[in-house]
């Protein structure tokens, strides 16, 4: 299990550890319905949220998470640190680690950098997103929003899209939920996925009916804007009519399929204001609220002693 | 050593004991049953049933999950499986009965006080316990006793019940050496 040992990405979390994070995390979610949303269990705790890259929802989602477990939580960002002093990441991590936190969640733009991290510190994990690598509590919060509504992920059509070269997002989802029996396909221009993607169990594609026909759940990665200067698109309008999702195209998907985004959505580009706002298939508020119950869930599992990762 | 402490006429009798006392002694209505997972559960319906047949009087029951408010959870935190806690009535003012199998250290109890009261303010909180089996290290005390039973620290009490799968109901007292 989890305990002891943190997660620092979907890769390592066994069928068994996924199952049991999302099931605590419905659990998880009746405290922050009721007027008092908070329970004794972490108390005198200690959960350092490191961001060495700037984040409000995730960092928002964390600090409400431990909070609602009684734990004490310290914020520490990137402006505020020493690494623009100079220190090394491992140092920084290592002075901190020096007063005694019980978990850190860690937030940087190296990819690989929680596996480096893990090797140096004895405090369990719980990696935020280390660049394009994984989102391991977003990949959580997907699976979760879809159990939630279909009860079930083995044989469903999950399709992924958008800028899936550069998203976290997208492979700690292929990671769970390849693991618990989805078909997962990425769906996206050839500029922003390579060959190798399919290695991870996914379907790729880059045409629009073959990703959307008779999908049971749609994941809409966020373009960023700026990456349109380098190149990997022509045009945001050509984007969007290519590869955006908009209500005609959402008719081609199961009637009851559901759409989720990370966030934050640029409207009109890979999300039609039609489809964000429709209250049929939109799950993307749904999202952010049980983000919370799945990080009451990390934490929760995390904070304890010796269990082993299993790696398959 | 594992002996037949009740069987299942016994526990018959004494659940339907607690209900004719609960009629008797309760001072509003409805009289709310909170069973603690989970074989607190399953006394707090038969204990519903009984009271529904013999005292007409309205009552309802919940389900309670004290794996949040155990005071060794940060210790063991991780390896407890959190289940849902179902209460769907309000807490204020409502006369509560918290349910359980047994009755021991009486911690889980206080976790149990502490997890209704973060729901509300309660007008009583009373304790309904098929067994008592003493070694109390907080001041608690049952309000309804099944059976109270005499041990030794490390015997243990066990509560099976034909709601989680066995044949017949029973309680035995599993005793350590010979």
């Amino acid at each position: 299990m989890v305990s002891g040992k943190g997660i620092i990405g979907l890769k390592y979390l066994g069928k068994d550890d996924i199952e049991q994070i999302v099931e605590t995390a419905f659990s998880m979610r009746d405290i922050s319905k009721r007027s008092v949303k908070k329970v004794p269990t972490l108390r005198g705790k200690t959960v350092i949220n490191l961001f060495f890259e700037s984040s409000t929802r995730t960092k928002t989602s964390f600090e409400i998470a431990a909070k609602r477990l009684s734990a004490d939580v310290v914020n520490f960002s990137y402006a505020s640190s020493s690494t623009s002093k100079g220190e090394t990441t491992i140092d920084t991590a290592k002075n901190i680690e020096a007063m005694n936190p019980d978990v850190f969640i860690i937030r940087h733009a190296s990819s690989g950098i929680m596996e480096l991290l893990s090797r140096h510190l004895k405090t369990p994990i719980i990696s935020a997103g280390d660049g394009t690598n994984e989102h391991p509590t977003q990949g959580l919060l997907d699976i979760m929003t879809i159990r939630d509504e279909k009860k079930r992920i083995d044989g469903l059509k999950v399709v992924v899209a958008g800028d899936i070269y550069h998203s976290r997002v997208a492979r700690s989802d292929i990671y769970g939920m390849g693991k618990l029996g989805a078909k997962v396909y990425f769906f996206s221009p050839p500029t922003m996925i390579t060959e190798d993607y399919a290695s991870l169990g996914a379907r790729v594609t880059y045409d629009a009916q073959e990703a959307f026909t008779d999908a049971d759940v749609i994941i809409m990665l966020r373009i960023q804007l700026e990456r349109q200067a380098t190149g990997l698109f022509p045009s945001t309008r050509e984007y969007a009519k290519v590869f955006g999702l908009n209500e005609q195209r959402l008719k081609l998907a199961k009637p009851d399929v559901i759409v989720m985004h990370p966030g934050p959505i640029n409207r009109g580009l890979e999300l039609s204001s039609g489809v964000a706002d429709n209250k049929e298939h939109s799950r993307v508020l749904k999202q952010v609220e049980n983000g919370v119950s799945i990080r009451m869930s990390a934490i929760y599992h995390t904070i304890g002693e010796g269990h082993e990762y299993t790696d398959n | 050593m594992k002996s037949v402490i009740m069987d299942s006429t016994a526990i018959e009798r004494a659940l339907k004991r607690i209900a004719h006392e609960i009629i008797e002694k309760h001072t509003s209505v409805p009289v709310s049953l909170i069973g603690i997972r989970t074989a607190g559960v399953f006394i707090a319906s038969r204990l519903a049933e009984y009271i529904g047949q013999f005292g007409q009087i309205p009552v309802q029951t919940a389900i309670l999950d004290i794996t949040l408010y155990r005071d060794d959870a940060a210790k063991g935190a991780g390896r407890a499986i959190v289940r849902a806690t179902e209460i769907h009535f309000p807490v204020d003012n409502a006369f509560i009965i918290l349910v359980d199998d047994v009755l021991f250290t009486g911690r889980t109890v206080r976790a149990a006080m502490d997890a209704v009261i973060d729901l509300g303010r309660p007008k009583v909180i009373q304790l309904a316990v098929l067994v008592d089996r003493g070694h109390r290290e907080l001041p608690i005390k049952a309000d309804y006793t099944g059976k109270n039973i005499p041990t030794t620290d490390d015997d243990q009490i066990k509560v099976v019940l034909t709601e989680s799968g066995s044949k017949e109901d029973a309680v035995y007292l599993m005793r350590k050496g010979d």
